[in-house]
């Protein structure tokens, strides 16, 4: 294909028979905040009530960030009122059934698994749940659910991954990487265990919210610090659980990085390698080289989309990532979606692009 | 190259645009108050509809703290933020490669459009209307 950055509209074409595809990364949320409500215990909605829900981060009710567009697509809203995809009829709309989406995985982002009272998280994250099954997964098959789980008390994780035991609406857990302690600390190991038991990858998708600050050295300035912090956010829960010997131990383990960019993979596996030849003998829970992990064990998404000045330097990216390692994502409704038909600029060959967009994610899921 | 009637001015709201279609394009209309301006509707970053976009005016600035809202207007891209100047059509990011196409647009009374040469392809011109009038 084209390796020009000529960007040019050409004059529209008719739309080919479009393959299905596999969405790794779709938001939905409240109508209201209210809309929780009844998939709270009375004792919690009045613990809400009088004491709020207090999480680490600053600014209560607002992101710490002012955002483009409120971090929204503009054209997101649903005609009936609401936020953006808070109604499953405009979501259907306007990318369920113009992208052909096969299945959508859901990440119902939330404040439950970085709540500090830990009882009151553990709740939310059920609500959550069963609000998901309620309003989207009951009501369109092809929405896919993720199981949140209040992560930092690894004992009420299980109790709720449990709960879901053998329902396949639910086909991942969702893990918020900005953890207590690196993910990879025994801390988190029964909730990979019983990932592994039950068969569902861990999806960890970036967030604003979490257990501290959006950078090692603390709160970051502007926006786009915190967009970036996302990869390096990505990459200690990684490198942690490599290290630490999670993927050794769990060796069914699978866990996929949402949001959190994927071009930095291939360096980080030559560094990792490099270093774990040079003292292995720090680190002997980890038995294979670092990349080995990665190859068995771990996958990406592929929104927001790395745009380098000369797209073609994309296709290193990909040969040195593999095939089989990105999902498609839209992360709708948020401002930085990509569009499958427009979102590789580079040539893909059929077969990588089917994999991308569809087959990768069929077979990490185990869906169909 | 024709000239196209798309609509009645008063369908469209100021700041706002509209998407029509003209001999096989999707093309994003937009009110400007005193003018109307059309543009390929497509985004040419990832496809976006232009159409949904904030019609805002061009600020520009000599200096910290002296800055004025210019007559120039663009259209922001309602997903990524990309913005296109609507006469020109070139984006203020990367004007020379990113771009979309601009339409010469005028306004028209009713009256005037019975006789042509003008193309009304989905409904009816009435003589005491204004309409808006792109060429394709």
């Amino acid at each position: 294909m084209t390796d020009t950055t000529e960007l040019v509209r050409e004059p529209q074409s008719k739309p080919e028979q479009k393959l299905g595809l596999v969405d790794c990364d779709i938001h939905p949320a409240l109508s209201t905040p209210g809309e929780l409500g009844p998939f709270l215990p009375l004792r919690w909605r009045e613990h809400v009530r009088e004491f709020g829900m207090r999480s680490p981060n600053p600014l209560m009710g607002a992101l710490p960030y002012a955002r483009i567009g409120h971090g929204m697509r503009r054209d997101s809203y649903p005609p009936e009122g609401g936020p953006p995809a808070s109604s499953l009829a405009f979501m259907q709309e306007q990318i369920l059934d113009p992208l052909n989406i096969e299945y959508g995985l859901l990440h119902a982002l939330n404040a439950g698994p970085s709540v500090m009272n830990l009882e009151l998280g553990a709740a939310v994250c059920a609500a959550m749940n069963d609000w998901q099954i309620d309003k989207w997964c009951s009501k369109d098959a092809r929405l896919k659910g993720g199981i949140s789980v209040p992560q930092e008390d690894a004992e009420a994780s299980v109790k709720e991954i449990e709960r879901w035991t053998g329902d396949d609406r639910f086909v991942q857990l969702a893990i918020v990487p900005k953890s207590l302690e690196p993910l990879g600390r025994k801390r988190y190991w029964p909730i990979w265990e019983a990932a592994e038991a039950h068969s569902l990858p861990v999806g960890m998708h970036s967030a604003a919210y979490g257990t501290h600050a959006n950078t090692g050295a603390g709160w970051a300035s502007f926006y786009f610090e915190e967009h970036y912090s996302f990869a390096h956010t990505a990459q200690t829960a990684l490198i942690s659980m490599i290290f630490e010997g999670v993927f050794e131990r769990f060796p069914k383990l699978k866990l996929v990085l949402v949001e959190g960019g994927f071009a930095w993979l291939a360096p980080l596996m030559w560094r990792m390698d490099r270093e774990w030849e040079l003292r292995k003998g720090e680190v002997p829970m980890c038995k294979r080289k670092p990349s080995d992990y990665v190859r068995s064990n771990v996958w990406l998404t592929t929104q927001p989309m790395e745009e380098p000045t000369k797209v073609k330097n994309i296709a290193h990216v990909l040969k040195w990532l593999g095939p089989d390692k990105l999902m498609f994502s839209t992360d709708y409704p948020h401002w930085d979606f990509d569009h499958p038909d427009r979102v590789f600029k580079v040539g893909l060959s059929p077969e990588e692009k089917q994999g991308i967009l569809r087959d990768n994610a069929i077979s990490v899921y185990g869906l169909n | 190259m024709g000239k196209h009637v798309v609509c009645r001015v008063d369908e469209i709201d100021i700041k706002m645009g509209k998407l029509v279609h003209v001999e096989g394009r999707d093309i994003a209309v937009f009110n400007l108050g005193d003018r109307f301006a059309a543009v390929s509707n497509k985004c040419p970053h990832e496809g976006a509809d232009l159409c949904a976009g904030k019609v805002f005016g061009f600020p520009e600035a000599d200096g910290p703290g002296c800055y004025r809202v210019s007559d120039r207007l663009m259209v922001r891209c309602p997903w990524h933020g990309w913005e296109f100047d609507l006469e020109t059509g070139r984006s203020y990011v990367d004007p020379n490669r990113v771009r979309v196409k601009p339409f010469d647009v005028s306004v028209s009374d009713g009256a005037g459009l019975a006789e042509g040469p003008y193309q009304v392809e989905t409904f009816e011109v009435e003589t005491d209307g204004k309409y808006v009038i792109v060429e394709v």
